[in-house]
């Protein structure tokens, strides 16, 4: 288990003051213009060499990501957008960094905003997070005042901090339509390339990150980028969020250190399963998009990249969903499909009209009333969903059904089987 | 994707302006963007609009259209495609979101909803008997370990039974703000009955012992100085004392924002205090 020393998030349950007074009580904003004066490559060869993959779900390296921004600027100013619009189904890490500990994430962009040569740094969050878009602005006021940001500030990097927000739209999580959104625009993801490090946000480089990856950045530079590299496994260090929810006993919020054991994280933190562990059903391991998978395989699995995608899975945002043996599984995916379904964006026709689809053949197998042929009818559409459309919303909601079929073939059959025998119940009055 | 369209005829307002409150807030908002990318603040416009109105009307799309030299039509489609936007009047005191999505289903999400259909009205998006009340269900709010959830207004209120959803609405009925967040003991997303980590941070400021120490070495080998201008330690020490007490949601509203107004930096972003409607 992570030692206390080593959380990076020391008030994430917002247990000491959020604002700037606890802030640096807690550490944060020390050595920070040092960093600075350490010059930008030595930034981003300690971001590159801690190890740290994005914390937004697919995992790219977030020193790699840094370095693709133009060295010299051609006369367009850079940006920094941050991805606070969080919305995949079981995360919710990003939500107690803003609350709690926003002054993590406004350090963190000003030395990521420092490494790219932006001067400006806009972070999107969810239209939903009301109180979190108070405190964050809060926080950012705070910043202002102490001048820690702004023009002529303490730090010498003229920098500017805005936030802005969405409207629920699951789809401006992806970076591109977020871009779109920031733009006044309906959130549709466009086509790459060019990619944002080119063309972005107003049509200028641009670099998006997820909120965790950037409020990690002051620390792993304090601590060093051997520290964090340290912690966890080869190719996935460093700590992480873990959103537990469904049938555990206690569901929480914990920082954790990467390929922890999934019994481990379980026992330590969230009280065991509902019922114990021979209760366990399935795993959803990295929030709604990934693949569900079979208790037996996950249990003694380490929660990273790596180890999950072998379990042809994924870390994801490592929301962990939990699902005990109550659960009825074809339609707790049903209403995966459902949730793609409302919120793909319309664009690209396999997926406007393949998450539609797709949900309404799942829905009718929650309830028996399908064919056992259509399940191979099932797989094939989503499989045709599956990297045909412009960004990656058509995969997401293909891959929960992939893996519902993959692993609970013989539940669907069953409830087919079930509501063939007696398709039309008929209430027996009483005596 | 969902088929959105506006109200009918008969419901639209004939007109729409902003309030003054909100028209020095909307030149502050277009103030963040680049000169030319005015478009850029239609979400924060529109969301403006509903909290003023409590609904997106057509007359405030055509005006917020003009205010920020846009065809009305990309106005139009910004809120058809946002679903946070209400495109009809909902109930006067609450407009229950509850969130259905998958982790709050397997907690008992679909039971939240039963009772918003018994006691509010058997389909989203219709008021009330006595028009007070409405509710629709939502797509993942992002407060997944506090399952089931539902969002009113502008706060969320979490770890629900049937029963103390039922005592919510029971308050709001009586015209009172609930208690926000989780509805039982825990710290916001921490484990239930105490933290598992973290625990020293529960005697008060500061941070977990060994870090320190570890950062001093780091900081020392790789030649970077620590400490933090004295400048901003003055300027923090003058700032308000926002801490949160154990326990306790504390909101923004009522320590930091509404007294004496706005923020001196000039920020702009956070609602006004008070926005709930009243009919």
């Amino acid at each position: 288990m992570l030692a206390d020393k080593d959380r990076i998030f020391t008030n994430l349950y917002g247990r000491q003051d959020w604002g700037l007074k606890g802030a640096l009580a807690r550490g944060q904003w020390d050595g920070t213009k040092s960093f600075i004066d350490k010059g930008r490559d030595w930034i981003i060869n300690e971001m590159k060499a801690s190890g740290l993959r994005g914390r937004g779900g697919a995992g790219f390296p977030t020193g790699l990501k840094w370095s693709f921004m133009p060295k010299q600027s051609d006369g367009r100013p850079h940006y920094l957008v941050v991805n606070a619009d969080e919305s995949e189904p079981g995360t919710c890490k990003d939500r107690e960094i803003m609350r709690h500990d926003p002054h993590h994430l406004i350090e963190g962009c000003l030395i990521a905003s420092f490494a790219m040569a932006a001067h400006a740094c806009y972070i999107y969050i969810r239209g939903e997070y009301v109180r979190e878009r108070e405190r964050l602005q809060a926080a950012i006021d705070q910043a202002y005042d102490a001048r820690l940001v702004g023009k002529n500030n303490v730090h010498g990097w003229d920098f500017d901090i805005y936030l802005a927000h969405g409207a629920g739209a699951y789809i401006c999580g992806e970076e591109t339509a977020l871009i779109e959104s920031l733009e006044g625009k309906k959130g549709q993801p466009r086509l790459k390339p060019p990619f944002p490090a080119n063309a972005g946000l107003y049509g200028c480089p641009t670099t998006v990150n997820n909120v965790e990856s950037i409020a990690q950045v002051p620390e792993i530079l304090r601590r060093g980028a051997s520290w964090f590299a340290g912690i966890g496994k080869p190719n996935n260090q460093g700590t992480k969020l873990f959103c537990v929810s469904g049938h555990v006993n206690k569901p929480c919020t914990v920082e954790e250190a990467m390929s922890i054991p999934f019994r481990e994280l379980i026992d330590k933190h969230c009280g065991g399963i509902r019922g114990g562990w021979d209760n366990l059903l399935a795993v959803i391991p990295g929030g709604s998009s990934v693949p569900v998978v079979p208790a037996d395989q996950i249990i003694d699995c380490p929660m990273d990249f790596d180890s999950l995608r072998a379990l042809r899975s994924g870390l994801g945002t490592a929301a962990v969903i939990v699902m005990d043996k109550s659960t009825d599984i074809v339609k707790a995916i049903a209403r995966i499909s459902y949730f793609y379904k409302h919120e793909s964006c319309g664009q690209c026709t396999p997926c406007r009209e393949g998450t539609g689809w797709m949900w309404r053949v799942v829905d009718r197998m929650a309830h028996g009333r399908a064919q056992k042929r259509e399940i191979d009818l099932l797989l094939d559409v989503a499989n045709q969903v599956e990297g045909h459309t412009i960004c990656a919303l058509g995969d997401a909601a293909a891959w929960p059904i992939q893996g519902l079929i993959r692993h609970y073939r013989h539940v669907i059959e069953q409830r087919i089987d079930q509501y063939a025998a007696n398709p039309h119940p008929v209430a027996v009055a009483a005596e | 994707m969902a088929v959105r369209r506006l109200a009918p005829k008969e419901v639209q307002p004939a007109s729409f302006a902003f309030t003054a409150e909100n028209e020095a807030w909307a030149a502050a908002t277009i103030a963040k963007y680049p000169a030319g990318r005015e478009a850029s603040a239609v979400i924060p416009f529109l969301m403006r609009a509903q909290d003023q109105e409590g609904w997106v009307s057509e007359p405030a799309i055509r005006f917020i259209a003009e205010k920020l030299g846009m065809n009305t039509i990309r106005v139009l489609e910004v809120a058809t495609f946002y679903t946070q936007f209400q495109l009809a009047p909902i109930g006067t005191v609450a407009h229950v979101q509850v969130c259905g999505t998958t982790p709050c289903m397997l907690r008992g999400a679909e039971d939240i909803k039963h009772v918003c259909q018994n006691r509010i009205h058997h389909d989203p998006f219709h008021l009330s008997a006595d028009g007070k009340f409405s509710w629709e269900e939502v797509e993942c709010l992002g407060s997944c370990v506090n399952a089931p959830m539902v969002l009113i207004d502008r706060d969320t209120y979490e770890d629900l039974t049937p029963e103390s959803f039922g005592q919510l609405l029971d308050a709001f009925e009586r015209g009172e703000t609930p208690k926000a967040g989780t509805q039982i003991d825990r710290p916001h997303g921490g484990p239930a009955g105490g933290e598992t980590t973290l625990t020293e941070m529960l005697a008060g400021a500061g941070r977990p012992a060994g870090a320190d120490d570890m950062i001093a070495a780091n900081m020392a080998a790789q030649g970077v100085a620590r400490g933090v201008d004295p400048s901003v330690l003055a300027s923090a020490s003058a700032q308000a004392d926002v801490s949160h007490k154990p326990g306790a949601y504390t909101t923004l509203d009522g320590a930091w924002y509404t007294e004496g107004g706005k923020h001196p930096s000039g920020s702009v972003d956070p609602a006004p205090a008070s926005v709930r409607r009243t009919g």
